[in-house]
């Protein structure tokens, strides 16, 4: 094996782990503010790459608007979704989202696989991203690191906005104490509805970044998910720095493992996350249990 | 009052009423038999989830891996030149309490939210194998075998014979749920759910009690995947995938939490209403259906059917309202009855 090959799969792990980070990072803004998982999250991803694929069907969206559009679009939906429906599961048992939301993937998938198909569809990559950059080691795809770039732009400025804003000080306030919030006259539910959408839309933006990536399908949301609850559970569910960190660190792992003995490129993020559940249950960067 | 159900002399009546209809299901007009061979599978494994999740409040979204992974195991056991039945059974039994014993250790570390994620992912691992050992497991196309072995000699190809066997698992099989958490191990078991640190403080090992729980829980699933993969002489990856412990989830919960007899209810529903579905223009396309129902459940009626006819039933009038914790995933003993 040589040197470039590993390299290469570096950054075919940094792709995956950007993904993953992106949406790990909505996952875990949302519980931290709702006390919820979204099974859903994956998939707001696929209707996120299927906004993108219909935009450019339909009216000629460009991709770089599709990246405004379907996160605001997405958004929008998960908005409805949590003011209509979530709404009224917030003083049950947290497990309640969790089911809630698994109904709702149930439902998005299959009214998906109905007015889609169960086929994927390409969608083409936006010329100025296509071909190859040379790195000065190897030729690696411009698309591919274009999406690198993205996502560490948005993880870090998703990171900066809850920590060094004043927003970010109402939703980190909210989160903790969310009685005294209110308290203090600020309006957590309009806060809450506001996160689980910008959540969604984290998710949505992933999809986007996905599609010319991959065959946008109607399950493609389907095992990225699991891979994303596992990387929250490594990371620590809730933690910012934690989603980020792990869902990059698990994108390579998984991509070196993958060189270093194929068989196990499926199935490593899942045993990576058995070894830290038997040696730190509570994550790498988690404090304490935060459910009930 | 979610006992109400299965115990004492109403318990037995019920039981019986149940026994009844499984007797009779092959005669019902437009039953098919393999159909009914699949529905009291899939009642076993319901209600072998609810001894876990209506008497621990653990929910685990991998009883697929029990499951799919005791179908595969029973199937492999065939495939590989063992013909009798029960040893069939017996592998695919070992195999889903060994591994309910592994993955049990390791998730009972978490709780709630934790708990149900872990054993998701953990589903996948088994998933995966399963998906890559393909001369073992025959990866995408399923592992079919021609026969369902035999047992003391006879063979059980025949479709009705083998439905009144399964009946006859199936049956003392729910008889052993309902003995195990009507025991003083079941109030074990509730009184942690209701208050995990008192039980603590009491003296009792609650991860141990859990652990307990799980693996008779997932032997019992195995149980059931095993009867319904031999029953179809097939093993695929449907078994393993986790949208078949997701369809676990939604029988129990449908039928009624805690109630035991009820997740029989919601098996039977569901699977009716999964039939029914496929045949209208939507097609396979079911989960529209099944999602919007489930949704529906949640949202109002989270006692489940079984579970919302005994409140109605056994609810007295009182001043107080959240005499049964509606916020709790499992109704208390402030309902019972």
């Amino acid at each position: 094996m040589s040197l470039d090959y590993l390299v290469t799969q570096i950054f075919n792990g940094l792709v995956n782990g950007g993904f993953y980070a992106l949406l790990a990072l909505g996952l875990s803004i949302i519980f931290g503010m709702l006390r919820i998982v979204n099974f859903a999250h994956g998939a707001m991803y696929m209707l996120g790459a299927f906004v993108a694929y219909y935009g450019a069907l339909e009216v000629h969206l460009p991709f770089f608007a599709a990246l405004i559009v379907a996160p605001i679009v997405v958004g929008l939906f998960g908005l409805l979704l949590e003011t209509t429906l979530l709404r009224r599961l917030y003083d049950l048992d947290p497990l309640y989202n969790l089911l809630f939301t698994f109904a709702a993937v149930l439902v998005i998938e299959d009214v998906m696989r109905l007015v889609a198909g169960a086929l994927g569809s390409p969608y083409a990559t936006p010329d100025i991203l296509s071909g190859a950059t040379n790195l000065g080691f190897t030729e690696y795809p411009t698309y591919r690191l274009f999406v690198i770039v993205v996502c560490v732009v948005v993880c870090a400025l998703v990171y900066f906005v809850v920590e060094r804003t004043p927003l970010g000080a109402r939703i980190r306030a909210a989160t903790e104490k969310p009685e005294l919030t209110r308290a203090f006259g600020i309006n957590t539910s309009r806060l809450v509805s506001g996160v689980f959408a910008c959540g969604v839309a984290l998710a949505a933006l992933a999809g986007v970044l996905a599609a010319p990536d991959t065959n946008v399908t109607p399950t493609m949301g389907d095992s990225i998910i699991i891979n994303t609850f596992a990387i929250v559970v490594i990371g620590g569910l809730g933690s910012i720095l934690g989603s980020v960190v792990a869902g990059f660190a698990l994108g390579v792992i998984a991509a070196v493992g993958a060189v270093l003995y194929p068989p196990i490129s499926n199935t490593l993020i899942f045993v990576v996350m058995v070894l830290v559940i038997l040696f730190k249950p509570t994550g790498l960067f988690g404090t304490t249990e935060r459910t009930a | 009052m979610a006992l109400a159900l299965i115990e004492g002399r109403r318990g037995l009546v019920v039981g019986g009423i149940l026994l009844a209809l499984g007797l009779v299901l092959p005669f019902v007009p437009g039953v098919y038999i393999v159909f009914a061979i699949d529905l009291l599978c899939f009642a076993l494994v319901a209600v072998a989830f609810d001894m876990l999740l209506g008497f621990t409040g653990l929910l685990s979204f991998g009883h697929a891996l029990f499951w799919g992974g005791a179908g595969y195991a029973a199937t492999i056991a065939i495939a590989h030149g063992v013909g009798s039945f029960p040893l069939a059974i017996v592998y695919g039994v070992a195999y889903a309490a060994v591994l309910s014993l592994v993955v049990g250790a390791l998730a009972v570390r978490r709780s709630g939210i934790y708990f149900a994620m872990i054993t998701l992912a953990i589903g996948q691992i088994q998933y995966f194998l399963a998906f890559q050992f393909v001369d073992l497991t025959g990866g995408e196309n399923g592992l079919n075998i021609t026969t369902r072995g035999t047992l003391f000699g006879l063979s059980l190809d025949n479709d009705f014979a083998y439905y009144y066997l399964v009946l006859a698992f199936v049956t003392i099989a729910t008889a052993l749920a309902v003995r195990i958490v009507t025991s003083p191990f079941g109030a074990v078991l509730a009184a942690m759910r209701e208050n995990e640190n008192r039980a603590k403080s009491i003296g009792y090992d609650t991860d141990r009690f859990k652990l307990a729980a799980f693996v008779m829980s997932g032997t019992l699933a195995g149980l059931a995947g095993a009867l319904y993969s031999l029953g179809n002489r097939l093993a695929g990856l449907d078994g393993v995938d986790w949208h078949t412990s997701g369809a676990i989830v939604i029988m129990t919960i449908l039928g009624g939490i805690g109630t035991i007899y009820g997740p029989i209810v919601g098996a039977a529903v569901y699977e009716s209403l999964d039939f029914f579905v496929s045949k209208t223009p939507i097609g396979d396309k079911t989960n529209i259906v099944m999602g919007l129902v489930f949704a529906v459940v949640i949202l109002v009626a989270r006692r489940g059917i079984v579970g919302e006819v005994l409140h109605r039933a056994f609810a007295r009038p009182t001043l107080i309202e959240d005499e049964d914790r509606p916020d709790a995933l499992v109704p208390g003993p402030g309902a019972a009855a």
